[in-house]
């Protein structure tokens, strides 16, 4: 984050504007940035970039089902970014939410089957708690380490996320797995579906589009009220700033590391939850989709804003499903997005000093003006 | 169980041990270069996985095994010249800039596999040597000296890289750098420049690990080759203290839980796969427990320079 070191007085309103819209241009600079260099090595590949990116662009808007997709992937996206945004503010670098949603897909499906009896009205929400608690728990142990052991965290959920992956491996192949598959002889790896009662409505029938995504933005603006609006949260941004301040403040810088991972680790349990409850309606393989990973970059794109992660994520959905659609259309791997996505964390963070740089000439410019106007 | 512990099985473990043990070598070695120098370049993986896929390609199309690993070199160059740019001369927050590097490294080595090869195909890669006499002692001659060129020249790397760092001139500024960028600045010594040549090094050792991998470990790729080795490398720097020694004992220790594991299973020693995948992560994060703290880390680690601060 871009220090403060200019005094907002002596700046017009203009100057912040302008100040504003530099920094939100950033980001699309460096997606224009990577689409650049993904073209280059499409040309390279003798795949006709214009045709691949076209291919993007009509399949998320050509159709009604592109457009919804778009939104259904956008839901998980938001929901593990809010998670980034909590821990990377508090300066904890999450890398494992990969992990923390297989836990959450596993939380909501284990819950919902035990007590599938249950009415709806306790059992729905009792699930999305048992899948927050599930990914909290496995962000609390690298947070743990963290505070305790000063254990690396990006290393640590790198390996959670390994872990995790076994995990529902195991159980998907063991304890939970569809009991119909085994009576067939298929022995897919995959769970029993989830008791219909837990299902999230479908907003517009014929599509996947679920309550799910209006839970996420109700969510993304809680998490903004709660870091900008609570003690608690601004202690976590606090301590992100400035840890030695933070320390000297009388804050438990450890245990509010701590706690951002663990609140990391919830949000994307979450995203696994709505996940399985509102889009495949059971636990398999692949439930996460790589949203570990592309909802850091929706984090980072958003300026790691919970309000600005609505539009992003809703961005980076639209890339993933166009990605899908040039895949089938034109046969260019969809790994071209993820090679992209790479290339836009790479200069989302390296344009963050560019900005800062530029927004320190602007106040140095803007001081310089200041006395000679008082002259 | 008695069959696990017959001297056939330990000295099967015990020579896989040492084959596994060339791309954590490789990868970790490159990686202490980077951090000594103050970069943590979390982006390994990826680097790995490229310098797999061009290696694999090269020798695929070629049949040229020295002609691969140079092109696994020349990449990992390559991405180590764009994590610089981005960390060093840009000053970016290095955890953030090495997750990218990896998911461009993925992404790239996946891209290529699927539009340049398609199916999972094997190569002739690195032959056996077997060195003359000693490779005839019983047991240790199986174990130690008889393996492929890129193993020898892994476990070669480790005195190489020690004389490197602390005996040269170049090694010792490498660590100035890590300690005390601006005393070393002061000093006329350019942070960047260092900091360009460590992070680079560390990057074309990382391509090199990933081209033994692919052309001397299991002659094949697919996608996702390493399954997160690079990660479980950059770990063994933290736990081998920064020092190639250290470095050394953290791999074997590895590479011989992973060739115990491998080895269950051939065994069909009755235990779940996925539990015996989960070993080495489960030991990544004990060992990080354990080493943390233990030993002082660059002073300098993962922290940009800025002339005229501090």
């Amino acid at each position: 984050m871009p220090p403060e070191s200019h005094p907002r007085s002596q700046k017009s309103w203009l100057d912040d504007w302008k100040d504003l819209a530099f920094r939100a241009a950033l980001p699309f600079l460096a997606m224009l940035a990577a689409l650049l260099i993904g073209a280059i090595v499409l040309a390279f590949l003798k795949v006709n970039p214009l045709t691949a990116y076209a291919a993007i662009v009509t399949g998320v808007f050509g159709s009604m089902s592109g457009f919804t997709q778009s939104l259904v992937k956008a839901t998980p996206l938001l929901l593990v970014g809010l998670g980034i945004c909590i821990a990377f503010r508090a300066s904890m670098i999450n890398i494992g939410a990969e992990g923390q949603i297989i836990l959450g897909a596993l939380g909501a499906t284990a819950w919902s089957l035990a007590f599938r009896n249950w009415p709806g009205w306790i059992l729905l929400p009792t699930t999305l708690i048992a899948s927050f608690i599930a990914g909290a728990a496995w962000g609390f142990v690298p947070g743990f380490l963290k505070a305790r052991f000063r254990v690396n965290e990006i290393l640590s959920t790198v390996m959670m996320n390994a872990i995790a992956l076994q995990l529902m491996n195991l159980l998907i192949r063991g304890p939970l797995i569809d009991q119909a598959g085994v009576t067939a002889g298929t022995y897919l790896a995959q769970s029993e579906k989830l008791p219909e009662s837990v299902w999230l409505t479908r907003l517009i029938p014929q599509t996947l589009l679920h309550t799910g995504a209006i839970l996420a933005v109700i969510l993304a603006v809680v998490v903004y009220i709660f870091l900008w609006r609570t003690t608690i949260g601004f202690r976590i941004r606090a301590v992100g700033l400035n840890p030695d301040a933070s320390r000297y403040a009388g804050v438990n810088v450890p245990a509010y590391q701590a706690l951002s991972l663990t609140l990391a680790g919830g949000f994307a349990g979450l995203a696994g939850a709505v996940e399985v409850m509102g889009v495949h309606h059971r636990l398999l393989e692949g439930i996460t989709s790589g949203y570990g990973f592309s909802g850091i970059v929706a984090a980072l794109f958003g300026g790691l804003h919970p309000l600005g992660l609505i539009p992003a994520s809703w961005l980076f959905g639209s890339l993933l499903v166009g990605a899908d659609k040039m895949q089938r259309a034109v046969q260019v791997p969809s790994a071209l997005i993820d090679t992209l996505l790479g290339l836009v964390v790479l200069f989302v963070v390296g344009s963050a000093y560019i900005s800062q740089r530029w927004a320190a000439r602007r106040a140095i410019a803007v001081s310089k003006a200041g006395k000679e106007a008082e002259a | 169980m008695n069959e696990l512990f017959s001297l056939a099985v330990i000295t099967g473990i015990l020579t896989s041990a040492i084959r596994l043990a060339t791309p954590y070598l490789f990868a970790a070695v490159g990686e202490a270069f980077a951090q000594s120098s103050g970069v943590v370049n979390l982006g390994v993986d990826g680097i790995m996985l490229v310098g797999a896929f061009v290696a694999f390609y090269v020798t695929l199309q070629t049949g040229n095994l020295w002609l691969a690993v140079l092109a696994a070199a020349l990449v990992g160059l390559l991405m180590g010249l764009l994590m610089s740019l981005i960390s060093v001369t840009l000053k970016a927050e290095q955890g953030i800039s090495g997750i990218g590097l990896y998911m461009f490294g993925l992404g790239l080595s996946s891209l290529l596999f699927k539009l340049l090869v398609g199916t999972v195909q094997t190569i002739d890669g690195f032959k056996v040597i077997k060195i003359p006499l000693l490779g005839d002692i019983p047991m240790i001659g199986e174990i130690f000296f008889q393996h492929s060129l890129p193993v020898y020249a892994a476990f070669l790397l480790v005195p190489v890289a020690w004389w490197f760092l602390e005996k040269t001139t170049w090694g010792l500024k490498i660590k100035a750098v890590g300690q005390n960028p601006a005393a070393a600045d002061s000093l006329g010594v350019s942070v960047d420049k260092v900091r360009y040549f460590s992070v680079c090094l560390g990057s074309v050792l990382a391509g090199l690990a990933g081209a033994s991998l692919s052309t001397a470990l299991v002659n094949l790729f697919q996608e996702n080759l390493t399954a997160g080795l690079g990660f479980i490398a950059v770990a063994l720097v933290y736990f081998g203290g920064w020092k190639p020694a250290g470095i050394l004992v953290g791999a074997l220790l590895f590479s011989t839980v992973n060739a115990f594991q491998l080895w269950m299973q051939v065994l069909g020693v009755n235990i779940s796969s996925d539990v015996a995948v989960m070993l080495p992560y489960l030991l990544t994060i004990a060992a990080l427990v354990f080493a943390t703290n233990r030993v002082r880390q660059p002073a300098a680690l993962n922290k940009p320079f800025e002339r005229g601060e501090n």
